[in-house]
């Protein structure tokens, strides 16, 4: 099970945390920094795992993290989850926000931390695994925008009439990219402190 | 058609403008949070951002509590707050606007309220009770995405008590036409199985569905579930293995839409998933096994592409095999895989090569030999965490030849990680490799030990420098030996004392102290007045504890033997007469006594005096008559802590049941608002007063509570003897052994004795994580055989044997009626039957002839008794027992029914089931209830001509506890041709479960010979309970913990209630205390004397059922089981 899904900085400025089980708020972020403590001072050629982490579990616990630019997608699991399988996760979802936000940056996950979060529970829910294809979770999470759009009132004009209006605001057809080899592909994060 | 353009062109500025305003809104917005981050961002200290979040979260409070505030404006706020709660500052007054923004928003801000809800909130959370009309509301919804909220905030948040209220729609959703709704449906179901397993029991089906959805998305959805019941029941679910193979061949065949593939493999987590159940499927099962090798190979087989998916999948794949039963040909590929992961360059593919190498090595140790070189080199890695592994690694393969270089090794290693997690671990194992088999001479160890206390400082768990003491105590085989090991220590140790010792931890100098007070006499020409000198020099630092400070003083108090140890200890002691602390204080005022007072020094503290055992009276019995006086006077009976914060903690709880539909009628009439009005509720209170049970004393007489005489608890003392009818029925009275006391007495000490040992001895090494069987039968590295035997094992101690062998010897062997059981008959006979008059009549008994020999002379008012004695039929359902095939059963029944003893005759019971048999043994089993216990009758039937000598039966169960008749075993001296032999047991279930398993063996002499086990349901230990009306109501108000569920039933109104108490009445025995209109009410007890009251309610096709109890786990093992016993009508 995934106990918890943290992002933070190379500064250990906390980008998105959501916990799979209860913690007291003095917990979680007892936990963030320990775990910022535990990751930032590993170097850049070892291995994506880490055991230990006295406040989440102990020895059950393992951490199984990415570093990208500026940021570090950091999953708590316990030892039930596959190292690698997580590790292949974390690369679905930052694929998927690159995705979603055209070439995601620090600044996206701040100033669209709900939209984050959204993604995020298309893909884990309640600490399992849910939907692990790329395609199926922006489809998902198109569907609650296209939900958005209507909201804004588009719904009760003339079908037509909404296509017209739709193309006009989004001129680009979604491109269909075909990504080769992605575990070496690191998005582009411009560094924001 | 122009009119539409028109319509359209019309339309269109509007819509622009419609559109155009989410847009600046979300700008605005943007810019909001974007000041708020930059400014944030652009401060210098944590003070600053402090009073910066301040002033937001002051600003935040005044817009939400603004009636101007529109939703969407609302909706930007909660980001803003999710936004500081992130950066850890508590924003806990917008959680009820959270709430209000969930229920009241459009789809797009019901987003963002559903997303703060689940931050902010946690199940324990008062507020979440205003969420649940919301999500209820949502799940019914036609909005696919409204729906999709509502499932998410239910796994994520909803409690246990809750559940109910949103279950039956959650299994709705099961049958959804949208795949993504059924997937989020099973995965919450699956949470709710987690939480509360009970409450999902009834749907095990419709797992089985989901399982076989046409979607794979939501097959692999239910795996979830599936993983978490295997692991739990792995033989329950072992039909299943050929559903899960055929899966996974479908998968790795490419069966499954493109869709699903991640870099061309696929679904890989999918397939990880399912060599996971395989691997606790085939766990020590061969059958299960074979059926998944072919499967396995081609997994193998197939995942040749080079990348990390793939291996993640051979790593489960190896994982699986080496976890199922062997097979040679497989092992031998998946050794390769392993080898493939080691040898790798990629740094995580290495990690888990040695991970899986851990895993393995066991089983296999040439792959480790195999693999020496990388192993090695791995040692000198770089990566601390790959090193690390590594010396799990080595941990796992230590033995006598290398566990100098290991430990060496892992010291280095130790002195270099600042991690305290690392430490506390390392340290766990270093102990154990260290001291317990394979340290090569004294000195070493001694010298191990110290690093070891050095490096592990004040983190290192607590028992290990406690059992490095007691290691040194009570020592090992050969006298020169300890005295020169204790030697030793004291040697080092001064020497430590010499040198700078504020750099060492606590503990180590407590350790110190200890070691100098106990043993510095064995050094001769050591004068003590040196040792307490040295000891003083210690309290002389600044960082010392209080706590070593009392070590050092308690030492310093053995050492005062010469005057000049005296003097200087006496002075030590001045210093400290005045502190503050309580502990310390008493240690010097000890000290100055005891040191003064040579005659009672050496009374109190003896030298040697550790080797002796302590007797410990933990029951504190010579407090009993203080504890009666007490009580006489009028002083509340003790309760346990945990009882005591439930209590209050029940005090405090809030009602989640809404009103109306459930309130029992005939409880409405005396307090309508339940107990949600606080008044009920401190009367309530106020009746069961301060009382250990509060049912006591609103439940009835009849109940049988010994109230006040409880004085210790369940776990303490209690000082009362059992009740005298009990004791008579001990009273063993035999045909067939000549001295059945003595003799039981005998194997009693040859049987039970070493076990007890055993078990004792098995605490004391996982407490002193002696990682025992472990290491023990590691295999070699270097090939040779293993040498060394324990050095350190404790010598057993004789006082064990004796205080077994004082416990009653109790067996009751052909235990035939007397005058005064005959009387006990009568009282017993008469109650079960008025209470239980559903029972079908008793098979017809045949005594065969060979056995009515082995008959004891039974008169013949007890043989009326025995074969009117009503045989239960609730050997149905859960119990294995029922299985065997009827014909058997009643030739079991007729010839072993009049074996049970005249006491128990009376009682109802199952019918008699044969467990097992073999070598002229065979055994055969019978419940009967008696009133406070599940009296477990074993028939051990000789089936050869020859007698046999020395048998005896044991028993024991993890969820069980045995009591009354019989201690743990029965044993019997001799046991003739065609003879049978009665063991009884009487059951209790202290703890609730839905079941319980019993295990048992039977051994004749000193071997065992046949083993087995039996389920026994909760329904076993459910008694009726006789109430009234208006007793059951006062209980029901003094119960505070319930469940509640509806029962979709589609059945006709007064037929449902009417065949459902029936049921309930006749498969679990409960009580029925009155029907009214649509509603029944019943009651029930958990023997002994634990009352569980259930009110059900007809309504539509729809039955509540609605249990309480004082106990928290009682009233949901009891749901299930009248949900099972209702659904099977």
């Amino acid at each position: 099970m995934i106990k918890a899904i943290l992002i933070f900085n190379n500064h250990g400025k906390p980008r998105l945390s959501k916990f799979y089980e209860h913690y007291t708020e003095d917990m979680e972020q007892q936990i963030i920094r320990e775990t910022f403590h535990l990751v930032s001072k590993r170097d850049e050629n070892v291995c994506n795992f880490l055991e230990g982490g006295l406040l989440i579990g102990g020895s059950d616990n393992k951490l199984i993290y990415r570093h990208y630019a500026t940021l570090y997608f950091v999953f708590c699991v316990d030892s039930s989850e596959s190292e690698l399988g997580i590790l292949d996760l974390i690369q679905v979802f930052v694929e998927t926000l690159d995705k979603c936000f055209e070439n995601v940056c620090e600044l996206d996950l701040i100033f669209h931390m709900d939209k984050v979060h959204n993604i995020l529970a298309e893909m884990v829910m309640g600490g399992m695994v849910l939907e692990t294809n790329m395609n199926e979770i922006i489809t998902q999470v198109d569907a609650q925008n296209k939900m958005e759009k209507s909201e804004a009132g588009i719904a009760g004009a003339p079908a037509r009439a909404v296509s017209a209006v739709k193309n006009m605001n989004l001129p680009e057809i979604p491109r269909n990219i075909n990504i080769g080899d992605i575990s070496i592909k690191v998005p582009n994060l411009p560094s924001f402190k | 058609m122009s009119d539409v353009v028109e319509k359209t062109l019309t339309a269109l500025p509007g819509l622009l403008s419609l559109d155009s305003q989410p847009g600046a809104a979300k700008l605005s917005a943007t810019s909001r949070l974007g000041t708020l981050v930059r400014s944030i961002t652009e401060l210098t200290s944590k003070n600053e951002e402090e009073k910066l979040i301040k002033k937001e979260l002051a600003a935040i409070k005044e817009q939400v509590s603004s009636p101007n505030t529109t939703l969407k404006q609302m909706k930007e706020i909660m980001v803003r707050a999710i936004y500081c709660e992130m950066l850890g500052y508590e924003a806990s007054f917008t959680y009820i606007h959270a709430i209000k923004l969930a229920q009241q928003g459009s789809v797009l801000e019901k987003r963002v309220g559903y997303l703060a809800v689940s931050l902010f909130l946690h199940e324990c959370h008062d507020l979440l009770l205003l969420l649940v009309n919301t999500v209820l509301k949502d799940l019914q919804s036609t909005n696919l995405i409204e729906v999709c909220m509502a499932l998410t905030v239910v796994s994520q948040i909803f409690p246990k008590d809750m559940i109910p209220a949103v279950l039956p729609l959650v299994e709705d959703k099961l049958t959804h036409c949208k795949e993504i709704i059924r997937r989020k449906a099973v995965l919450a179901l699956y949470k709710f199985y987690l939480i509360a397993p009970n409450q999902v029991q009834h749907i095990h089906d419709k797992f089985r569905r989901a399982l076989c959805d046409k979607d794979p998305g939501v097959m692999t959805a239910s795996l979830h579930i599936y993983l978490q019941l295997v692991k739990e029941r792995p033989e329950s679910y072992r039909d299943l293995t050929e559903s899960f193979v055929t899966i996974l061949k479908q998968v790795v065949g490419g069966k499954l839409p493109v869709d699903f593939n991640y870099h061309s493999v696929p679904a890989p987590w999918l397939q990880m998933q399912l060599l996971r159940i395989l691997a606790l499927l085939g766990k020590e099962h061969q059958r299960t096994s074979e059926m998944m090798y072919e499967v396995l190979d081609e997994s193998l087989r197939r995942a040749e592409i080079n990348h990390n998916i793939t291996y993640a999948i051979l790593y489960e794949c190896v994982k699986t095999i080496y976890t199922i039963h062997p097979k040679s040909e497989l092992l031998e590929k998946a050794a390769k895989c392993i080898g493939k992961f080691v040898l790798s360059p990629k740094i995580n593919l290495k990690y888990l090569g040695l991970k899986a190498l851990t895993y393995v090595v066991q089983q296999d140790p040439n792959l480790a030999l195999q693999h020496q070189m990388t192993i090695i080199e791995c040692l000198d890695h770089t990566d601390p965490i790959i090193k690390r592994e590594t010396l799990e690694l080595l941990y796992r393969i230590t033995n006598s030849q290398n566990v100098s270089v290991i430990v060496e090794k892992m010291l280095d290693f130790l002195q270099q990680s600042k991690d305290e997690y690392t430490t506390i671990d390392l340290v766990g194992k270093l102990f154990p490799i260290s001291c317990h088999t394979y340290a090569p001479d004294n000195s070493w160890f001694i010298q191990t030990m110290n690093a070891i206390f050095s490096m592990g400082g004040d983190v290192m768990q607590r028992d290990i420098p406690n059992n490095f003491l007691r290691l040194l105590a009570e020592g090992f085989d050969s006298d020169e030996e300890d005295r020169q090991l204790r030697l030793l220590a004291v040697d080092s140790y001064l020497l430590l004392l010499q040198r700078d010792t504020s750099g060492l931890p606590q503990r180590f100098l407590q350790v110190i102290s200890w070691v100098l007070g106990e043993f510095s006499f064995l050094k001769e020409g050591l004068e003590p007045g040196e040792v307490v000198g040295q000891l003083t020099k210690v309290l002389d630092h600044d960082a010392i504890t209080v706590e070593t400070c009392c070590w050092v003083l308690a030492a310093m108090s053995k050492l005062c033997g010469t005057d000049c140890a005296l003097h200087r200890a006496e002075k030590v002691a001045q210093r400290y007469a005045g502190c503050l602390d309580t502990v310390l204080r008493q240690q010097t005022v000890e000290l100055e006594l005891l040191g003064r007072d040579l005659d009672l020094r050496t009374r109190v503290l003896p030298q040697h005096s550790v080797r002796d055992h302590l007797e410990v009276d933990s029951s504190l019995s010579f407090l009993d008559g203080f504890v009666s006086d007490a009580l006489a006077c009028g002083a509340a009976p003790y309760k346990p802590p945990h009882q005591r914060q439930e209590e209050l903690s029940q005090e405090k709880i809030l009602n989640y049941e809404p009103y109306g539909l459930s309130l029992p009628i005939s409880l409405s009439a005396c307090n309508l608002t339940d107990r949600q009005s606080p008044t009920a509720l401190s009367l309530s209170s106020g009746l069961s007063g301060n009382s250990a049970e509060p049912s006591l004393k609103a439940g009835s007489n009849s109940l049988k509570l010994e109230g006040v005489k409880r004085v210790w608890g369940k776990q303490g003392y209690l000082p009362e003897k059992e009740p005298p009818d009990e004791a008579l029925a001990l009273e063993p009275s035999s045909f067939l052994a000549p001295s059945p006391q003595q003799g039981a007495a005998e194997s009693h000490q040859t049987v039970v004795s070493p076990t007890i040992e055993q078990d004792q001895e098995k605490r004391q090494l996982a407490s002193s994580l002696f990682v025992g069987l472990g290491s023990q039968n590691t295999p070699c590295l270097m090939g040779k055989p293993e040498t060394s035997s324990q050095r350190f094992r404790r010598k057993a101690r004789p006082e064990e044997f004796s205080a077994i062998s004082k416990s009653p010897a109790v067996s009751s062997v052909f235990s035939s009626s007397n005058s005064a059981m005959d009387d006990l008959l009568d009282d017993v006979v008469s109650e079960p039957i008025g209470v239980c008059p559903l029972v079908e009549p008793a098979v017809v008994q045949n005594h065969s002839d060979s056995m009515s020999d082995a008959v004891p002379a039974v008169d013949a008012t007890e043989l009326v008794v025995a074969s009117e004695a009503p045989v239960s039929s609730l050997t149905g359902g859960s119990m294995p027992l029922g299985q065997l095939s009827s014909q058997l059963g009643q030739d079991l029944e007729s010839s072993l029914a009049s074996h049970l003893p005249g006491l128990l005759s009376g009682l109802l019971r199952s019918g008699i089931e044969e467990l097992c048999s073999g070598e002229g043994l065979s055994l055969s089993a019978c419940k009967v209830y008696d009133d406070d216990a599940l009296v477990l009758a074993i028939f051990l039937s000789n089936t050869s001509d020859s007698s046999i000598q020395e048998v005896s039966c044991l028993l024991s169960s993890e969820q069980l506890q045995l009591k009354g008749l019989d201690e743990s075993s029965c044993s019997f001296t001799e046991l003739k041709g065609h003879g049978v032999a009665v063991s009884l047991y009487r059951l209790v279930m202290e703890a609730p479960s839905t079941q319980a398993m019993v295990r048992g063996s039977v051994s004749v002499g000193s071997q065992a010979t046949q083993s087995f086990s039996l389920t026994l349901s909760l329904v076993d230990f459910i008694r009726p309970l006789p109430l009234t009306t208006e007793q059951y109501g006062r209980m029901w108000l003094s119960f505070s913990h319930d469940v509640k569920q509806n029962l979709r039933l589609l059945e006709d109104e007064e037929v449902l209630l009417d065949s459902a108490v029936t049921a309930l009445k006749e498969k679990l025995r409960l009580h029925i205390v009155d029907v009214i209109g649509p509603e029944g009410i019943l009651a029930c007890q958990l023997v002994p004397e634990r009352p569980c009251l259930l009110h059900c309610h007809a309504q539509g096709g729809t039955l509540v059922l609605w249990l309480r109890s004082p106990g928290a786990d009682l009233p949901d093992c009891l749901l299930y089981h009248c949900q099972k016993a209702i659904q099977e009508r």
